[in-house]
């Protein structure tokens, strides 16, 4: 559906995006992950038409951005960083006139118009003037606005930003929805979106790829150790040594140490579960163990990973490991595994 | 085509969502109805005093005076007005980052433009039009020649769709609608007084430079019209001067995608 080939753009010295290649099936959701700056909105921008890439096309729906890109425009709908709404217009009236200017004939227009309405649950302000309404009204006008005409694509940029956790959700779930019937590019710099409404995941940096796979895939690509987080009271320092000292442990971090128990993060070796044995070994020093805990590498971790370290990656990435737990977003990541064992 | 009907109905609609459209259609009035009433006394005066000293002389047609001063003023209160007019066409769709959205739907750069400049054209004909109302008392009064009249109209309408396209496009460089009017108003001023300009410092008043600099101004053009001759040479400067602001507009917006 989507085939981006080389992709790159120029603004003066500064690649900005510097010779992205991927291709995105029909109905699939892909994530695309950076920091602020990596080239995200640029990317989009081009797929979009908005922008000429400066090396390198990429094709939509078998249309060539650059050279028919008026029908490439005619199958996508865009959601730009900012919804780019007419303050002054009502939101029937707007998405009537996105409507018009993305060419749906007269008779399909109110259906459609109603129907995006529908969907994003704007029935209670369609009569209200934009420029009043919250910015998670708004926000989601411009989403309406991005289904008009019934696109084969979506390109949405940070969808969910500006909206209160229940929209949020409600965001999500509509994305999700959507892409039985859409192919979606979705922008983001939060983590666990991605693990929730993406199939697919490409994570860019400073204009490169530098990951692209599931967000499973991912996590369990990039895991090198499993993690056991305690909470201990005892003598940190002493603490520490027991710790260090048990077969198969590979390091361990202290946390909080001036209070009277402190949290330590345990890094075994892969494919190993030291719980009992960790357990075992404070208790038997006498210590109280307040808490212990398989911790998972969540896609907050990989993507920390990926974009703050220059190291090469899969070179380092074991190739087989036996986790149980591969994505899991960073919030509630590992909290029901395993709880005190006391 | 669809869509630069679709734009257009939008920009006029937003015209009188807003104050601008009121603001503008006031303001212009009320300065079309007192320079209709000054100039109206000073040819009854003038008229007045050349019977009491019982000379004949050459009747003068008050109408057709009255109606050429008036178009006069038109022109200095169109060249305040219509910065006012275009300031908003593309500043404030780069300010709101619609024009995002309009680049990125099948409308594209040109139609955009164009339903755009159509209506800002469509604003200008309503003023025209409305200020028929201040003429109008010539011809419950007087029998004026209304062909004249209509040249004048016809010029002034030139005139100001020259003005609407260099402001569309000073209004897409900026996102800002406060330089977008400034910067309009100070180029079609400087375009408007270029032949004084000229005389201040060419000092010669003849010459290829001063016919250019002559030619260069936007209101040299006009004075064929208002005194009811169509000239096909000013038409054709005026037709000029906009697609050159169109085309200027158009390269503005291009660049403005390529850079970001």
């Amino acid at each position: 559906m989507i085939e981006v080939d080389h992709l790159s753009k120029v603004y003066g010295e500064r690649r900005a995006v510097d010779d992205i290649s991927f291709t995105v099936g029909k109905g699939e959701v892909l994530g695309f992950l950076g920091p602020n700056g990596a080239g995200k909105t640029t990317t989009m921008r081009m797929l979009t038409c908005y922008m000429p890439a400066t090396e390198g096309t990429a094709r939509i729906a078998g249309y060539d951005i650059f050279e028919q890109s008026v029908e490439v425009r005619k199958r996508i709908g865009y959601l730009p960083e900012n919804p780019p709404l007419y303050p002054d217009m009502t939101v029937d009236g707007y998405l009537n006139f996105v409507a018009r200017i993305k060419g749906t004939p007269s008779s399909r227009r109110g259906g459609q118009v109603g129907d995006a309405i529908e969907k994003c649950d704007l029935g209670e302000v369609r009569n209200r003037i934009i420029g009043r309404l919250s910015k998670g009204y708004r926000q989601r006008v411009g989403l309406a606005q991005a289904l008009l005409n019934n696109p084969e694509v979506l390109i949405l940029d940070e969808p969910t930003i500006g909206l209160d956790p229940k929209q949020i959700h409600e965001v999500r779930t509509l994305i999700k929805s959507l892409a039985s019937a859409h192919t979606i590019i979705l922008s983001t710099h939060i983590l666990p979106e991605v693990s929730m409404t993406c199939t697919r995941v490409v994570i860019i940096k400073k204009g490169k790829v530098v990951a692209m796979d599931t967000p499973e895939g991912l996590a369990s690509q990039m895991k090198r150790a499993e993690r056991v987080s305690l909470t201990v009271a005892g003598p940190v320092d002493a603490v520490r040594a027991k710790l260090s000292g048990i077969d198969g442990v590979l390091g361990v971090q202290a946390e909080d140490a001036d209070v009277p128990y402190s949290n330590y993060i345990v890094e075994c070796k892969l494919g190993t579960d030291l719980r009992r044995v960790l357990s075992a070994a404070v208790v038997g020093e006498g210590w109280g163990l307040l808490d212990i805990r398989l911790v998972s590498m969540s896609l907050e971790d990989v993507f920390i990973d990926l974009i703050t370290n220059e190291r090469e990656e899969g070179a380092t990435a074991p190739a087989a490991e036996g986790g149980t737990h591969g994505g899991g977003d960073a919030g509630d990541a590992g909290a029901g595994e395993a709880k005190g064992e006391e | 085509m669809q869509y630069v009907l679709a734009i257009w109905q939008r920009e006029i609609k937003s015209y009188f969502v807003s104050p601008i459209a009121y603001v503008v259609l006031t303001i212009f009035l009320v300065l079309a109805g007192l320079f209709f009433y000054g100039n109206l006394t000073e040819v009854v005066q003038f008229t007045m005093m050349q019977a009491q000293l019982g000379q004949g002389g050459q009747p003068i047609d008050v109408p057709a005076y009255v109606a050429q001063s008036l178009f006069k003023t038109f022109t200095v209160i169109l060249l305040f007005l219509i910065p006012m007019l275009t300031m908003g066409l593309f500043a404030e769709e780069k300010k709101r980052g619609t024009i995002e959205l309009l680049l990125t739907t099948p409308v594209g750069t040109s139609q955009a433009l164009l339903g755009k400049y159509l209506a800002s054209l469509t604003f200008l004909l309503i003023l025209l039009v409305a200020s028929m109302v201040t003429v109008s008392p010539l011809f419950v009064f007087g029998q004026p020649d209304w062909k004249p009249m209509l040249a004048g109209y016809l010029g002034l309408f030139l005139y100001g769709a020259a003005l609407l396209a260099l402001g569309l496009f000073i209004s897409t460089l900026t996102e800002n609608q406060i330089v977008a009017v400034i910067v309009t108003f100070g180029a079609s001023l400087v375009l408007w007084l270029v032949n004084v300009f000229g005389t201040v410092f060419g000092g010669s008043s003849s010459g290829p430079a001063r016919e250019v600099v002559d030619y260069l101004s936007v209101i040299n053009h006009l004075d064929d019209f208002l005194k009811g001759v169509i000239d096909t040479s000013h038409i054709i400067y005026y037709v000029t001067f906009s697609f050159v602001g169109l085309f200027l507009a158009y390269r503005s917006l291009e660049s403005m995608r390529w850079k970001g």
